[in-house]
């Protein structure tokens, strides 16, 4: 018992932490990215390739001037970015990072806790996360932020609603709401068992999920929340130092678990294709697929970056006609497509 | 009605079609555009550690040129200043006294030579009007300053020092040591 617990323990701490280095270098990842396709080197002056220039931003943060606007409130002011961290940091919880860890003869299954509605706790806890971004943007008392918040909410709540229901068609061909059993469903092998991942089955629901994706983390082509053109700095105008860094590490975060989730329901999450034909031991598959998860991670990291760097912001109309009349309807097309063709094979 | 420089565009508001609606055929095209970028050799050049090349004739920041006894070329003639388009160039001629002769190589020379190189739009017209082959454009930058004060170039950066001179051979292109050659011209004489 003591064991699990300290073994528990030292996942959290080191989800947490990785978390937190994934979003650290997804900002230089991001920087990069940026240059090259705009033929440009991108930052390379902090250390070799640039590689400290994470840490020189976060020193730079936190040595920066904390204003906090006379007339904004100051509890909500603090709990606005708090808050969108904490949500941003709690959804990494129920996602399978790993198969089992067999040490002395126990197995540890890599996933800090398994709820049996895994992906409903990772829906619950986002649309919470909205509230951090409504709390900032009000409380800062600034026109341009409460724009930004209601743009956000708004955006979030409506992009939500398609998100779900994309998950509902997956859900209904898996019957499940873990997370770990959606996983082990696309385990790969040629014994007995031979599955693709979702992404074969549900294509529609993966390209509504994705869109949907891009616009719960706020990200290009959605990034109207924050539209410097239009509303300055959008929902985080007035913040400054490790506050306004608290608001741009959460979106990386968030744009981190965005690809996990991603990468677990519809590729296979730590699944990499025959697994169990290799002769692997128990250990070494379990480690061998966190690194193929990883992989599928950064993959989409990349792929949320290549999509901002080619893609202009939407219109707000655009946005929510998209929304509404686009992905909505369509992804109630998908759910009865699938429900019908779940209904004719079980028969 | 007749439009007035023919130059106005109809602008259709055509509806899209359903390709365009989906966005997606756009986005994958425009996906492409950028992986493509993303292999392509930088235009980058790091700054301190590298310098970017300048062209053989460049056209910087303006010498006066002494002769080969160290006398000041210039005469003072207004030439440069007459053909100078954007205006930057003043100048105050005296004459020389007796005495001066190692210092002018003629006998009218400019007391007080100014370039504004915030007017100057270094088009080297004004090099190509000296008779004297005094002023030349080197490639040397003009350095910053913090005002305009700063910009107005006397003679004190002008003029090159007799002991180390500045090399202007760059810009005596094929052209200028050709008509040099024609010494029944008053130029060359």
């Amino acid at each position: 018992m003591m064991t699990l617990l300290l073994f528990k323990v030292i996942l959290v701490v080191a989800v947490f932490a990785i978390s937190l280095f994934m979003a650290a270098y997804s900002t230089y990842a991001e920087r990069k990215v940026a240059a090259f396709m705009q033929d440009r080197l991108g930052p390379d002056r902090a250390g070799p390739f640039g590689l400290l220039q994470p840490l020189a931003d976060g020193v730079k943060l936190f040595m920066k001037e904390e204003i906090t606007p006379e007339v904004s409130n100051k509890f909500l002011f603090v709990l606005g970015p708090s808050l969108f961290m904490i949500t941003a940091l709690m959804t990494g919880v129920v996602i399978p990072w790993g198969d089992l860890l067999n040490i002395d003869g126990v197995n540890y299954s890599l996933q800090i806790t398994d709820i049996n509605i895994g992906i409903l706790y990772v829906f619950g806890v986002v649309s919470i996360g909205v509230y951090g971004i409504m709390i900032g943007g009000w409380a800062s008392n600034n026109k341009f932020s409460l724009l930004g918040a209601i743009r956000a909410s708004a955006q979030m709540i409506s992009y939500e609603v398609a998100m779900g229901l994309s998950i509902i068609a997956l859900v209904m061909m898996t019957g499940t709401l873990s997370l770990k059993e959606i996983s082990q469903f696309q385990a790969g092998g040629m014994e007995g068992s031979w599955n693709f991942w979702n992404v074969v089955y549900q294509p529609f629901s993966f390209l509504i999920f994705l869109i949907c994706a891009f616009a719960e983390c706020n990200r290009a082509p959605f990034d109207l929340p924050e539209c410097e053109t239009e509303l300055v700095g959008g929902y985080h105008t007035e913040f400054s130092s490790m506050k306004l860094g608290l608001y741009l590490f959460a979106e990386y975060i968030n744009m981190f678990i965005s690809a996990a989730i991603i990468s677990t329901l519809f590729f296979g999450g730590y699944n990499f294709p025959f697994m169990h034909d290799l002769g692997l031991s128990q250990n070494a598959i379990t480690i061998l697929g966190t690194a193929a998860l990883f992989s599928k991670i950064i993959f989409f990291i990349f792929f949320f970056m290549w999509i901002r760097w080619t893609i202009p912001r939407f219109r707000y109309d655009q946005l929510m006609n998209l929304g509404w009349k686009g992905l909505l309807p369509l992804s109630i097309l998908n759910l009865l497509i699938t429900g019908a063709v779940i209904l004719i094979f079980s028969k | 009605m007749e439009s007035l420089t023919n130059r106005s565009i109809i602008v259709s508001n055509k509806k899209m079609t359903f390709s365009e609606k989906i966005y997606l055929p756009a986005i994958l095209s425009g996906v492409m555009i950028t992986i493509k970028h993303l292999f392509r050799k930088s235009a980058t050049v790091r700054y301190p550690e590298k310098t970017r090349e300048f062209s053989e004739i460049y056209r910087g920041q303006h010498v006066l040129k002494r002769d080969d006894n160290g006398a000041e070329r210039c005469t003072a003639c207004g030439l440069c200043a007459v053909s100078c388009p954007a205006e930057a160039i003043t100048m105050v001629a005296e004459e020389r006294k007796k005495g001066e002769e190692n210092l002018y190589r003629e006998e009218k020379y400019a007391a007080t030579y100014e370039i504004n190189m915030l007017r100057c739009i270094f088009c080297g017209l004004c090099e190509e009007a000296c008779p004297k082959e005094a002023i030349f454009l080197t490639d040397r930058l003009v350095s910053t300053d913090y005002g305009r004060d700063g910009f107005i170039y006397g003679k004190d950066k002008l003029v090159e020092s007799a002991t180390d001179r500045i090399d202007i051979s760059k810009r005596q292109t094929k052209e200028v040591l050709e008509f040099k050659k024609q010494k029944q011209l008053t130029h060359n004489k």
